[in-house]
């Protein structure tokens, strides 16, 4: 529905000049042409509707009851306020467990992300050992190795070292991406290295100097870093097909997928699966909004700049 | 998902920085100092990795050799071994699995064919209307369009469910224009089946309806994506299209305004600075959009998995999903394994055209901007 229609689209890309002749135009005019704006305040305007209205249809039908969600799913506000299926996410669905296995799978893999990944890449930064070349070689190729390929192979992996079925299994093999060690390299790389020699003469040793030296200097890289884990994680669904099976293992994407799949008997119940989904998306959505910025980074991040 | 396969690492200018100045030398055992610490620090990584990346992969690409049915341990002499069999099933030999993998390369094929230029045109533009200096309020707009693309597959699968189901929203609001809304998950007909149809072709022609390549018919390879297939496309077009437009706008930022000025000043419209100015310097970050959205748009998984898990007439099969299905829905360990490494080596192929390519633009783009320094005619030369 996106690129059906796109009003003003016309006028946003032949801008003034036809309109109004030939003003003199010796001063950039910050206001710009009222016409002009006005499209491209349409454009936004529709688009931000097209993007953020599924959200708003979702907020409004998790609070109708199910008679209501179906007859009115265009309207976001509910005809009468129904509190039924939140209340049922909680006592009808494993919900509460899987928030729980979720936070604390995320809490972990995110801390073990970060930490791992700094460590490696402030080594490949600036550590000069044999075979560094190669290992950096090597986490390079990792990171175009497409996830989706991996699943059988994890399975095998987790199945034959008897972890298969265990939180070890959900945790263990994400505890480290390569993306987050390139990330992290590259940052190391841009500090300048004057700060190091100072404390070297110190005779500071090499665990020392990159703990309580250069790691607070990353700041910004570790936020993107910690971001993009914390986020991976949190919305993580095909590891965790490969990785447990028993329902008390289920973090939130699996434990929706389920509810999805019909889980929950007799129904649609789109209230309550809306819901569902509208609170696993609250963490991630407070997340945006507080730390945008880093957001940004992170999508561009290794996303070449010449 | 898209952003793991960047191209920077090949970037020679990337590693230069890291020789720091060899003053040190004096102290010898510094260096052995480093190499042990540094093997220390990447050794958890080597671990993980190693052990779940590469172990995984070699044990997948035996097992993909055999018949393994998930009972007990592939890795003994019980389980038959069938050489390439699995390989051939997907190629040569006629069956239901090679109907399944051609199918679902066939569904893949349109997928990508859609998203990726839909995706591609619907950043850009976003990017070029929010980059636009004279609107306010633009960083809302940004985190607006930006916000889908951060939220769980899942979660966004479930709304998306709701929204294009038969009495959904979706369905309201083309009612509202007169239209009457297919049954979107129901839907297994191919859009250019119908296209063809709405032309009066109902009857597929006698040509067409045997003897296509890898044992589909023509007719079959040329339906387009089913109904159900373009709801899905939607979603992921709508989820996408967010985090391409921040690429686009990151470097529309480094479009240098004195080019911008100097066409005002040679009296272009804004189209012509549009056509001639700005578009030719976004060129490689469009080629990197347009190749991660290919490279991605061969992963889709979540979506077919939560929303309608290759059904209708296997009509949103896709291959990572099918691998996905065959191992552990059918338990045909093997099989889905070998889809898996056709699979791989479709990406990695991609893959290394995309850095070959992008290290060619790379190349292009510095001599091209030295001769910019001295010319006038810059956006002419595209």
């Amino acid at each position: 529905m996106a690129v059906l229609t796109q009003p003003g689209s016309g006028p946003m890309i032949h801008l003034p000049g036809e309109d109004d002749p030939q003003p003199p135009r010796r001063r950039r005019r910050r206001g710009g042409h009222p016409a002009a704006a006005f499209a491209g305040y349409a454009v936004l305007v529709f688009f931000a509707l097209v993007f953020l209205y599924p959200f708003v249809i979702q907020l409004g039908n998790a609070f109708k009851t199910e008679p209501d969600a179906a007859a009115n799913p265009l309207s976001p506000i509910p005809s009468v306020l129904d509190l039924n299926s939140v209340q049922r996410i909680f006592d009808g669905t494993d919900f509460p467990l899987w928030l729980g296995n979720s936070t604390l799978v995320t809490i972990i893999v995110t801390l073990g992300r970060v930490f791992f990944a700094s460590l490696a890449g402030y080594a490949l930064a600036r550590l000069k050992f044999s075979g560094r070349r190669v290992v950096f070689g090597a986490v390079v190729a990792m990171m175009a190795v497409p996830p989706v390929v991996l699943l059988i192979p994890k399975f095998l992996v987790l199945n034959q070292l008897g972890l298969y079925n265990s939180y070890a299994a959900l945790i263990v093999p994400v505890l480290v991406d390569a993306t987050g060690v390139f990330v992290m390299k590259q940052f190391f790389e841009s500090i300048p290295v004057s700060v190091e020699e100072a404390a070297r003469i110190d005779g500071v040793n090499a665990f020392r100097m990159f703990w309580s030296v250069v790691l607070p200097m990353a700041r910004p890289a570790l936020i993107t870093v910690t971001i993009m884990s914390f986020q991976g994680s949190w919305n993580e669904l095909p590891h965790t097909l490969v990785a447990v099976q028993d329902p008390a293992l289920f973090t939130l994407p699996r434990g929706l997928a389920d509810l999805v799949s019909g889980s929950l008997g007799k129904g649609s119940q789109y209230p309550l699966k809306l819901g569902a989904a509208l609170l696993a998306t609250i963490p991630v959505a407070i997340i945006f909004v507080v730390f945008q910025r880093y957001f940004v980074r992170g999508a561009n991040e290794g996303a070449e700049k010449g | 998902m898209a952003t793991d396969v960047l191209a920077g690492p090949d970037d020679p200018r990337r590693a230069a920085p890291a020789e720091p100045p060899r003053r040190t030398r004096r102290r010898g055992g510094t260096r052995s100092g480093e190499t042990a610490a540094g093997w220390l620090f990447v050794a958890p990584v080597i671990v993980i990795l190693g052990l779940f990346m590469l172990l995984p992969i070699l044990m997948a690409l035996w097992v993909s050799l055999t018949d393994w049915n998930g009972q007990g341990s592939p890795f003994t002499s019980r389980v038959p071994l069938v050489g390439l069999d699995n390989y051939t099933d997907l190629f040569t030999r006629d069956g239901l699995a090679r109907q399944n993998f051609m199918t679902s390369i066939r569904n893949n094929l349109y997928y990508v064919g859609i998203v990726v230029p839909v995706q591609t045109a619907l950043a850009l533009f976003l990017a070029l209307v929010v980059n636009n200096r004279m609107l306010r309020g633009r960083g809302f707009f940004r985190a607006a369009f930006y916000f889908p693309s951060v939220t769980s597959s899942v979660a966004i699968s479930v709304v998306f469910l709701f929204i294009f189901a038969n009495a959904g929203a979706v369905n309201r609001l083309l009612a509202l224009f007169g239209i009457d809304g297919p049954q979107w998950f129901a839907d297994s007909r191919g859009v250019l089946h119908l296209l063809l149809g709405a032309l009066g072709m109902d009857e597929p022609p006698r040509a067409l309806t045997s003897g296509g390549p890898f044992g589909l018919a023509w007719w079959d390879w040329l339906s387009g994506p089913s109904v159900a297939m373009c709801s899905i496309i939607i979603l992921v077009v709508w989820t996408t299209s967010g985090t391409f437009m921040l690429m686009f706008l990151a470097a529309l930022q480094q479009v240098p305004e004195t080019l911008e000025e100097a066409g005002k000043l040679d009296g272009a419209t804004r189209w012509q600075r549009l056509r001639f100015i700005t578009l030719p310097s976004l060129r490689p970050t469009m080629f990197l959009v347009l190749a991660l959205g290919v490279i991605g748009s061969w992963q889709v998984f979540d979506q077919i998995y939560v929303m309608s898990q290759g059904d209708p007439a296997k009509t949103t099969l896709t291959p990572a999903y099918l691998s996905y299905r065959t191992a552990f829905r059918d338990f045909e360990y093997g099989s889905g394994a070998a889809i898996s490494f056709v699979l791989f080596l479709i990406i990695i192929l991609l893959t290394l055209g995309q850095r070959w390519l992008l290290r060619e633009r790379d190349s292009g783009r510095r001599l091209r901007r030295r001769a910019d320094r001295s010319g006038a005619e810059t956006g002419r030369r595209s």
